[in-house]
């Protein structure tokens, strides 16, 4: 396993890129989802030896609205092009599990969509853009619960900013980024705005309370 | 949103279609659930306050506020303090000291709501105030004629009956004209408001001549309660001329749907036929009001209070 996909030790180092900017290509960006989608196959026959699909059968990845829905398909479609087992993919919003609408506000909810063989005994992976604080991740994990019964739930991020503010960590991270609290980091992806690239930049005057889906 | 939901107006088509997309969202991420309850509005309280009786409007904000796990308690005037001769305003303070967040109220003054929004810090909102309106029966008759035909720009609605008495008419001509609905009201003329010329709406008293066109029929349940003088001859005459019998739904288009916010005079205004065919929503209408409410109750209570 490369070095970049460990865990983030918590809490997060110097700021790494104090001038801001792009961290990510597009290229870059095609290059690690290819590298997670490789490590979720080997992860899946890792847990399943002897399944003939290498253990894809069980997978299903869930994205977290908004980001994590298209990164979850496209790191389906990276498995199935790497593997040529096609691999279940949904959604499921987590905007009524969040503990933080009274400070935020209510917003638009997005779909949940789960696929057909739903959840039970399979090995879930949750799929969000940044890993922040956690909370997200903590909402998904109530909203799991409610939705069925995985065998193991596992989590991959496109970036890991740190700053966590639960016991939570991924099982897969695309890059880590040692951020300060100030900074944005925000990922923008094709199927949403149109290009893929990774920014992070420096936050308005006054230090922003931690939020995972900067852009959203 | 604004922090009451008092009548249809308090809705622009922004916030109307916002609380019909996420009572879609709602709808679809319970379906097949096992667990059909979220975590939403925890330790929030709602209070149903109803001094009108009411079946399915009533169970179904409780149920909406239970589904979003809000702690809900259910006040009828029979057998409270108001039987001794307490008045709105101090039920509502009462209400309020004990905490409440909302307070879902009905009443059969029209306007009894408005002043209670000036009383309390909570959400109210208005679930049929005598005769002026209904404006979650209107979201949910909207929601589910985009469910059913899969729009609402341009469709066009008639509204059959009673108008003069109904709150539901009332909040859906006003929703769907936001909406972009084409809505014709169609009652005897003793049944119109004095001000309908000024409604968004076309007039009609021929059912007849208006069946054809139609994409939706709304009929109206005959208030017998509120009428307080003789609004037609009999009740047979009504039905001949306003009622909805199979005969009169088999000249509807294909497509066309036949709704009723119920309670039903099935022989009255909707033959019984009708009413149980697939054309009729009737059902669905009442399963759609329980997404609709958890959809206000969320974009309502969910956020920060102001």
């Amino acid at each position: 396993m490369a070095s970049s996909s460990q865990p983030a030790r918590n809490p997060a180092p110097k700021t790494a890129d104090p001038s801001g900017g792009i961290l990510l290509t597009a290229a870059d960006v095609a290059r690690v989802v290819d590298r997670m989608a490789h490590q979720l196959i080997e992860r899946a026959a890792s847990i399943d030896p002897r399944s003939a699909t290498g253990g894809l059968s069980d997978l299903v990845l869930v994205g977290i609205p908004t980001r994590g829905a298209p990164l979850a398909r496209r790191l389906a479609a990276r498995i199935e092009a790497f593997s040529g087992t096609p691999v279940d993919v949904g959604t499921a919003d987590i905007t009524l599990y969040r503990d933080d609408l009274r400070l935020r506000g209510v917003r638009a909810l997005e779909p949940t969509l789960l696929p057909d063989a739903g959840i039970d005994g399979r090995l879930v992976v949750l799929v969000d853009d940044v890993l922040f604080s956690g909370r997200s991740v903590r909402a998904a994990l109530d909203a799991l619960r409610d939705l069925g019964r995985p065998r193991s739930v596992q989590l991959a991020v496109l970036v890991d900013r740190g700053h966590r503010e639960l016991p939570i960590r991924a099982d897969f991270v695309g890059k880590n980024v040692p951020t300060s609290r100030s900074q944005q980091v925000k990922v923008r992806l094709a199927e949403i705005d149109g290009v893929d690239e990774v920014l992070v930049t420096e936050g308005a005057p006054g230090v922003r309370e931690p939020r995972e889906e900067e852009a959203r | 949103m604004k922090r009451h939901l008092l009548e249809a107006a308090d809705l622009d088509r922004a916030d109307a279609t916002l609380v019909l997309d996420t009572a879609a969202q709602i709808d679809q991420a319970l379906a097949g659930r096992e667990v059909k309850k979220l975590p939403t509005l925890r330790g929030r309280t709602v209070v149903n306050l109803f001094y009108e009786d009411s079946t399915r409007t009533r169970i179904s904000f409780e149920l909406a506020a239970k589904r979003l796990s809000a702690d809900v308690i259910n006040f009828s005037a029979k057998g409270s303090s108001v039987s001794k001769g307490e008045s709105l305003k101090d039920t509502a303070l009462t209400l309020e000291a004990m905490g409440s967040d909302a307070i879902v109220v009905r009443h059969s003054a029209s306007g009894a709501p408005h002043r209670l929004a000036h009383w309390v810090r909570g959400s109210v909102v208005n679930a049929g105030d005598g005769t002026h309106e209904h404006p979650t029966q209107a979201l949910l008759d909207a929601y589910t004629i985009r469910q059913r035909l899969g729009r609402l720009e341009g469709v066009r609605v008639a509204i059959v009956g009673d108008v003069l008495h109904s709150r539901v008419a009332r909040s859906n001509v006003g929703l769907l004209h936001t909406l972009g609905a084409e809505v014709t009201v169609v009652a005897p003329p003793t049944l119109l408001p004095v001000g309908v010329g000024s409604w968004p709406v076309e007039v009609s008293y021929d059912l007849d001549a208006v069946l054809p066109k139609a994409d939706v029929v709304m009929m109206l349940r005959v208030q017998a309660e509120r009428m307080n003088a003789s609004f037609f001859p009999s009740a047979r005459e009504y039905s001949r001329r306003y009622g909805l019998d199979a005969d009169r739904m088999a000249v509807l288009g294909d497509e066309a749907i036949v709704m009723h916010p119920g309670p039903m005079n099935r022989g009255m205004e909707i033959a019984a036929e009708v009413a149980d065919s697939v054309r009729s929503t009737i059902v669905e209408q009442v399963g759609n009001g329980v997404s609709v409410r958890m959809a206000v109750l969320y974009l309502l209570l969910g956020g920060a209070p102001s």
